[in-house]
């Protein structure tokens, strides 16, 4: 099978892409960074998702399926260039999918779609709506590229796409938005909250979209693996001191001090869990973790031991 | 008794992980700090009676739905501690805490903590489903609201419990709670003020604040109730089973108080 991957240049899509070239399927890329040091027998397209060039390759390279995952979170762009990859990228890649004959879709979303409040249900199943984006504007262009995605299902029927909501990775690149929080000697808190983390190993993540791929799955799906864990216990489990501080100080140190400047949205996620229920995604594809929360979190702090740089707080990543 | 406490905990029939936290984020070590304050309260400064232990199922789903005896959530934690200090093996009932209490420093950790989820009816229906043991209040904030001279009474039930334990086969384990109103004698509860520091009232005794006094407290736990159906029936037919429920109570009351 050919298999396309725009965002190929991130560290999940490398993993998902040895994994499909493992399985003896074309693998070709498209991402503007480029993949240094990328296995010979992947095809790569250093250019924009959004721009005649990256059409082309659609054109010329007929893929039988279509792993999105050129997305990005509130941390690394501005809203207007965020919203242009996030929202326009994923537009052009289901109406490239839809003209030039793709039969399988997966977009990679991420478990913070549902959003953080004090009101919103652990254990989030994939029909609920996305909550408290009044409070985190930084969430809508994510939220929105996930609800388009979705849509393909009635819009596009003879386009098999699976929607996944993937909870937040952690291991041994220390890539992604819960390592980076972690990656600190010191990981700061809101004084008197300890939510829940819901977080997967690297690898399960990219089996995952693997198996989402292989059993053809079609509709919305949660990505999770293990339980969820307080984040004072992941800190611990990583060998990091807890920092807690009031909320108003928190809120006053944020984007001064070497953080980063967030909305007070930001705080809800690390006051607030988002928990996924991924029953859904374990009973159609047959997907089961490899690792568990404390093996995940080990094999992050055997890569990162305590004494690393300060560490921001999380933005949905 | 912190040994004792401790090998309860340890007896708890639920998943916990190597550091003894559930997918729920329920977590050994909290249960202990908790359990043995309430152990002391339950056991010396209420002299807590619990009557009909045997009607509450040893394991599985099950609902244990009741009356509010005291203006702060006093019942919850001395039936809560009941189950765990009375029953052979223990077990954790699970209430649906106020909304409030979430919003607060602290108060978030320590009721998420202890198995004391938000009030949601997903959280209900998820917690019987993975055969927990879920505490109801079924008259809700009223209940707790309730004035002294009317302690022994019953306010409106809501009826969405009804329709959770038809749903999901689970069955209810009627119980009256007497005495909270004693310990907590509310002459008044103050609504605007407690609106303005994020409660739904604030509770006012004869010596101002709602704390209780040590008045001997008891449980009575009824035998087990079942409804069959789907859970979908009209509100009429659901309002008739609620009432049912209610009557138990009531009567169970009226019996306990004499």
């Amino acid at each position: 099978m050919k298999v396309l991957i725009p965002g190929i240049g991130g560290l999940l899509a490398r993993n998902v892409a040895r994994r499909l070239l493992a399985q003896g399927h074309r693998v070709i890329g498209i991402d503007p960074r480029g993949w240094p040091g990328a296995p010979e027998k992947i095809e790569l397209h250093p250019v924009d998702i959004r721009k005649r060039a990256a059409e082309q390759v659609f054109r010329q390279a007929r893929p039988d399926a279509v792993i999105h995952m050129a997305t990005i979170s509130a941390l690394l762009a501005d809203a207007e260039e965020r919203y242009r990859i996030n929202l326009g990228g994923t537009r052009a890649v289901f109406e490239y999918c839809a003209t030039y004959g793709v039969r399988q879709l997966i977009f990679v979303g991420r478990h913070t779609y549902y959003g953080a409040g004090p009101d919103a249900p652990l254990y989030h199943t994939e029909s609920e709506p996305p909550q408290e984006l009044g409070t985190y504007p930084e969430l809508a262009d994510l939220v929105a590229a996930d609800l388009y995605a979705a849509n393909a299902l009635w819009r596009l029927p003879a386009l098999q796409t699976a929607v996944l909501r993937i909870c937040y990775t952690l291991g041994p690149s220390g890539h992604g938005t819960l390592a980076s929080f972690l990656k600190g000697r010191v990981v700061p808190m809101v004084l008197g909250f300890d939510p829940l983390f819901h977080f997967i190993h690297e690898d399960d993540a990219a089996d995952a979209i693997v198996k989402a791929l292989s059993s053809n799955a079609r509709g919305i799906y949660n990505v999770a693996g293990p339980q969820p864990l307080p984040l004072s216990l992941i800190a611990h489990e990583v060998g990091r001191r807890v920092l807690p501080l009031p909320e108003v100080v928190l809120a006053a140190l944020v984007g001064r001090a070497g953080l980063p400047r967030l909305s007070r949205g930001a705080l809800a996620h690390i006051k607030y869990p988002i928990v996924v229920d991924a029953s859904l995604l374990r009973k159609e594809t047959g997907f089961k973790h490899r690792f568990d929360e404390l093996a995940t979190a080990r094999a992050f702090a055997d890569a990162f031991p305590s004494g690393g740089r300060t560490s921001p707080i999380p933005a949905p990543g | 008794m912190a040994d004792e406490i401790s090998a309860r905990v340890d007896r708890l029939e639920l998943p916990f992980d190597a550091r003894g936290v559930d997918d729920y984020g329920v977590s050994k070590w909290h249960l202990r700090v908790v359990f043995r304050v309430l152990a002391l309260l339950y056991r010396n400064y209420f002299r807590m009676r619990a009557e009909g232990l045997q009607h509450i199922p040893p394991r599985g789903r099950a609902m244990l739905v009741g009356n509010h005896s005291g203006g702060i959530a006093l019942d919850a934690a001395m039936v809560i501690a009941s189950c765990f200090l009375e029953l052979d093996p223990p077990r954790l009932a699970q209430g649906m805490a106020e909304k409030f209490l979430n919003r607060f420093p602290f108060a978030s950790v320590w009721t998420a903590r202890c198995g004391q989820l938000t009030g949601l009816p997903e959280h209900a229906q998820r917690l019987l489903e993975s055969d927990r043991l879920l505490m109801v209040f079924p008259e809700g904030a009223r209940g707790t609201a309730k004035l002294w001279k009317d302690r022994y009474s019953l306010v409106d039930f809501g009826t969405g419990f009804m329709r959770l334990a038809i749903k999901t086969r689970s069955p209810l384990v009627p119980f009256a709670f007497i005495g909270g109103g004693d310990a907590i004698p509310t002459v008044t509860n103050l609504y605007k003020v407690g609106r303005l520091v994020g409660v739904p009232y604030l509770p006012v005794t004869p010596w101002i604040l709602p704390l209780p006094r040590p008045v001997p407290l008891s449980v009575h736990y009824g035998e087990p109730l079942r409804f069959e159906g789907t859970g979908d029936e009209d509100d009429e037919t659901i309002q008739g089973y609620v009432n049912q429920v209610k009557e138990r109570i009531g009567g169970m009351l009226e019996r306990s108080r004499r």
